[in-house]
Order: structure tokens, then C-alpha cells, then sequence
């Protein structure tokens, strides 16, 4: 498809002993049905703030608009009068941050706030963050924000604390359709496999993993997706790279200006006549 | 320039970004517009400056035009001085600043950056200050040694900063980016030294404002001839304001200093005029990121258009 992953480590650095395997979710949005349990679940175990005043997007029942420092799991609502076929159908999908393998919040955070945890995840650490707000635009997403009156960045966990209990992520338990399942990243991706087989041979043509493979820009996702149609439909990019992959180049660029600005200084002292 | 093609895609060279078969949702962004605000540019600029200005001390001082040293230095100080209080105060929890020296990240730009300002901001200014003062000579020259070294990351860093972001008018300039910042730190650096320097010894001020100058227009057009489509927004909207003026002032305040700078008025008029460019230019840049990040079409274009090769 595109690039080679990048040779970011996923996680075990640091750990004493034996890491546990890599832990994530498969959201299969073709079993959504758009009730948003995931999005109030979050909230309420996470104690993440309200967004503003309630208010009507007016895009179909979507309310939260799109993932932000106070929004870590949001519903999308997308309704498609189809030409040949009969009548509407409705894209519904629990959007959440990808905790990619290979993070550009991460890699761009200079305070080391964020950090892999031993489950794999990308996590912020709330008392090391001191806002510079780099993150943000690196998220090739548009998943992590800085909260207006707090300064710091806010993201989704994975429900670290839950995690270390050895229990379920919060939006994961609250699913009643099992639209989001927790577990054992490898698991998850048989598991995918096996659905997307399923929906192929139904007839479902349109139907795609989003992120499963360890190939492509951001080196596949901890959290990854069944889709029913482009990921642009969904507001998610097609082909997303951590820009870590060209921070090479961009150096060798810095580097010859660099020696320009150099030369330049250089040239101008050239024959001074004082 | 751009010929429409029978499926709605207009192609320029450069990135395309096609038109009838692109899709979003509900046209909102896919990435988010910086948390940044308006001191970031200002930083940019002054700290370009001071880096540049630090370089010119250096040379200056090897050369033993010790005027125009002083006049330079004087220059980095102030830039550094002005600079950093900006930096700081971006910062979501600026009190926090320090947190920037916790690790050493050479993935992150802005931690390799945090470095060099933390070792350049001391030299600059000690150097100047020792330098007016007369004291500890020996200890300024090392400073200024230091200073003028780590001028040069100083004057580019914040190019790379800005391209290594998801944002495709930043992260697509990468090549040229840098060379813009370099050439607008020089020009600003050598029109800085040529008011702050008597006109008989700032010979070298004025060349190198002139070069840097060149080198600043040269870049942002290499920059948007190569951006294509993706920098429409060097022509709409604030940044596309910002960079107009940027043009007209650098172009006018190089043309007036390098044929007229040996006298007071032209080279106060010039150097004026070349330190707004310059700002202008920063801001043009900041702007356009912003501008840029809040469209989907430049975001999925490019990557749609990646994916049927």
C-alpha cells in the first residue's frame, strides 16, 4: 500500500519482566447501533468534563461533532440515500483514539508526558504535561486537544486505571451490541479477520478493516476498525502517516539552510573594508 | 497553470487535490488546528533573528570588525530577550516551562529546540552584556562562540517544528521551509546589525540582509510552486494578507538598504521595513498551517490520491 512501518518499539521497554501481550479495541461499526452508551460510559468513569452548553450539530444524531480533550469516544451518524438500492442506509461508528504503533503525539512530546504504557497504549500523563500543545497538530487524527481552561492535553486512556485492575475498558463494558471488544490485540485482529469474512461473503461488498495491519503510515493501531464504506466517509483519513517518518529528511533540509545561512554570513564578511 | 480534466479534477503541479470525488464528513476537519497562538510567530521571528544575529557576532568578531560585533550582539540579546517570555508564555501551564528539559527527545524537534534556546539564551545574553559591561572578556568570546554556533539550529529548528505536523502546508513545505526561515533570520538579523551599527562598519549587515532577503523570496516561491493546490492558502484569507505584505516589505526594505543603507534615514527606513517582512512572513506561515489543518479537502485529497497510485 504505501510506506514500511517505522521501527518505533509498541511497547516493553522499561518494564521489568515479562510485558503482558498488546491490549486494544476492535470497534466493528457494521453492529453500531448509535447509542452512544460509549460515550456517557467514558464520561462518567473518567470524570471528563462537558464540552459546552448542549447542542444540536444538525448532523444527523451526531452531538459530540468529533473527538477532543473532552470528548474521548465519539458517535458518528452518517445517513446515505443509496442510488441503486432501496431506501437509507445509516453509517454508525464509535470513533476513538487509535493508540497507533507508531505514535506522532508521542514521538513529537518533548516533557515525555506521553508515554506506552506495559499494555501498549499511548497515555498523557496529566502531571507532566505542561501544554505546549505540539501533540496536537501532529495527530494525524485530529484525536488529542488542549482543554480551554485547563492548559493540558486530554485524550483517551484506554482506561488505564480499569486496565490495571485487570477490567474491562469503560465504553468496551457499556457496548450492548459488542460494536466495541476489548482484549489481546492479536485476538482481536483473528477476530476481525474472521468478521469481515463473514460480511464479504453475505454480500457486503463495501466492507474494510481500518487500521489492522501493522503496514501504512502509522504502523497499524491498537485500536482499529470494520468499516462500511471510505474512511473518509467517517471523517478519518485514508492513508494517515505519523510525520515522524520524514523527520529525517526535514533535518537534512535544516541542515542545508543551515549551511546557507552560514555561507551567507560567511560571504558578507568577505573583503569588509572598515 | 491548471487544466480541468473531464472527472472534475484540477491538476497544478504540485499535490493534487481532486474536487468532484472528494468526501468528508460533513466537511469538518480530520486534524486539528494547532493550540498555538499568536506569540508562537513572534517567536519565531525574533528568535530567528537573535540566532541569525548571533552568527553574524561570531563572523564579525573573527573578522575584527568589533562595531559591527557589537551592534550584532546586541541584536541576538535583544531577539533572545524578547523571545523567550514568548515561548514561555504559550505554554498551556507555563509555569511548568522547565518541563521542557526533563528528556532529551531527538524524535521531537520542539525537545531538541527547548535545548539549543536553553544553552543559546545565556550565551546571547551574556555575551552582549559582558561585551557592554567590559568585564570577563575571555568568558565572553567562548559565549559568543557558543552563541553564534547554536545560532545556526537556532534560525532553523522551527521550520522542521512546523513540518513535522500532520498539517499538509507545513508538512508538505519540508524541503523549502527551513531555507524561508533561514533567509528571513538573515534578513532580519543583518537589517537589526545595520541600525544598531554605525553604516561605515555594517557593510556586511547590509549584504548579508540583502542575501537573506533573496534567499526568503527564492524560498517561498520554491515552496509554493512545489505545494501546488495545497498552498491556496498563501492566497486566501489572513495568511494570504500576510504574505503579500511580507513580500512587498522584505523586497522593498532589501532594495533600500542594499542601495542606500550607507545613510542613516534609508538604512532605518530599510532595516524597518525588512524586520516587518520578516514577521510578515512568520505569520503568513503560522496562518496558513491554521488555515490549512481546517479543510478536510487538503487532508484526504493528497491521501486518496496517494492510495490509487
Amino acid at each position: 500500500m504505501t510506506t514500511t512501518p517505522l521501527p518505533t518499539p509498541t511497547f516493553g521497554g522499561g518494564y521489568g519482566g515479562q510485558p503482558g501481550p498488546r491490549m486494544g479495541f476492535f470497534t466493528d461499526t457494521s453492529i453500531c447501533i448509535g447509542c452512544k452508551a460509549c460515550e456517557v460510559a467514558c464520561k462518567e468513569w473518567n470524570l471528563v468534563p462537558e464540552d459546552g452548553p448542549l447542542a444540536l450539530t444538525g448532523d444527523s444524531y451526531d452531538n459530540t461533532g468529533a473527538l477532543g480533550a473532552n470528548t474521548w469516544r465519539h458517535v458518528a451518524f452518517v445517513e446515505q440515500q443509496r442510488q441503486d438500492q432501496e431506501g437509507l442506509r445509516w453509517l454508525m461508528s464509535s470513533d476513538v483514539c487509535k493508540h497507533c504503533s507508531s505514535a506522532a503525539c508521542l514521538e513529537v512530546c518533548p516533557t515525555g508526558a506521553l508515554f506506552r504504557t506495559e499494555f501498549g497504549t499511548v497515555v498523557v500523563q496529566a502531571d507532566v504535561c505542561n501544554g505546549c500543545g505540539y501533540c496536537v497538530p501532529a495527530c494525524p487524527f485530529g484525536v488529542i486537544e488542549r482543554r480551554q481552561d485547563d492548559g493540558r492535553v486530554f485524550k483517551c486512556t484506554l482506561c488505564y486505571d480499569r486496565l490495571k485492575d485487570g477490567m474491562q475498558p469503560a465504553c468496551a463494558s457499556a457496548c450492548p451490541t459488542d460494536s466495541i471488544q476489548f482484549g489481546p490485540l492479536e485476538e482481536l485482529r483473528e477476530r476481525a479477520d474472521g468478521r469481515l469474512e463473514t460480511l464479504l461473503e453475505a454480500g457486503v461488498g463495501e466492507a474494510r478493516l481500518y487500521l489492522r495491519d501493522e503496514t501504512g503510515g502509522v504502523g497499524g493501531a491498537g485500536a482499529f476498525f470494520l468499516l462500511l464504506d471510505e474512511p473518509e466517509a467517517y471523517g478519518l483519513p485514508p492513508d494517515p502517516v505519523s510525520t515522524t517518518r520524514d523527520l529525517p529528511r526535514l533535518w537534512r533540509s535544516a541542515a542545508v539552510a543551515a549551511g546557507a545561512l552560514a555561507a551567507a554570513v560567511a560571504v558578507a564578511l568577505v573583503g569588509d573594508r572598515r | 497553470m491548471s487544466a480541468r480534466r473531464g472527472d472534475g479534477r484540477s491538476r497544478v503541479r504540485g499535490a493534487v487535490v481532486p474536487e468532484a470525488e472528494f468526501r468528508s464528513y460533513y466537511g469538518r476537519p480530520v486534524i486539528k488546528q494547532p493550540a498555538w497562538t499568536i506569540e508562537i510567530p513572534w517567536y519565531f521571528a525574533t528568535g530567528g533573528m537573535a540566532g541569525a544575529s548571533a552568527t553574524l557576532t561570531l563572523g564579525a568578531r573573527l573578522a575584527g570588525n568589533h562595531r559591527l560585533a557589537r551592534g550584532a550582539g546586541t541584536a541576538a540579546a535583544a531577539g533572545i530577550i524578547a523571545g523567550l517570555p514568548l515561548l514561555v508564555s504559550d505554554l498551556g501551564r507555563p509555569e511548568r516551562f522547565l518541563y521542557m528539559l526533563r528528556v532529551f527527545k531527538p524524535t521531537s524537534p520542539m525537545s531538541l529546540g527547548s535545548w539549543v534556546v536553553a544553552g543559546f539564551g545565556p550565551a546571547a545574553a551574556g555575551a552582549a552584556a559582558a561585551d557592554r559591561l567590559g568585564v570577563t572578556p575571555r568568558l565572553a568570546r567562548t559565549a559568543e562562540v557558543v552563541a553564534g554556533l547554536l545560532g545556526l539550529p537556532m534560525a532553523t529548528y522551527t521550520a522542521v517544528l512546523l513540518a513535522n505536523t500532520a498539517v499538509p502546508v507545513w508538512h508538505e513545505a519540508g524541503r523549502e521551509l527551513p531555507l524561508v526561515f533561514a533567509g528571513s533570520a538573515a534578513a532580519s538579523a543583518g537589517a537589526a546589525a545595520a541600525i544598531l551599527t554605525p553604516a561605515a562598519a555594517a557593510g556586511p549587515a547590509r549584504r548579508l540582509a540583502v542575501a537573506g532577503a533573496a534567499l526568503e523570496l527564492g524560498g517561498v516561491a520554491a515552496m509554493e510552486r512545489r505545494l501546488g493546490q495545497l498552498g491556496e492558502p498563501y492566497h486566501q484569507g489572513a495568511a494570504g494578507r500576510y504574505a503579500r505584505l511580507a513580500r512587498v516589505c522584505t523586497a522593498a526594505g532589501a532594495l533600500t538598504l542594499g542601495l542606500a543603507g550607507r545613510r542613516r534615514p534609508a538604512a532605518l527606513a530599510g532595516g524597518l521595513a525588512l524586520l516587518a517582512g520578516s514577521a510578515f512572513e512568520r505569520l503568513a506561515v503560522f496562518r496558513a498551517g491554521f488555515q490549512s489543518a481546517a479543510d478536510p479537502r487538503y487532508v484526504v485529497g493528497p491521501q486518496r490520491e496517494r492510495l490509487r497510485k
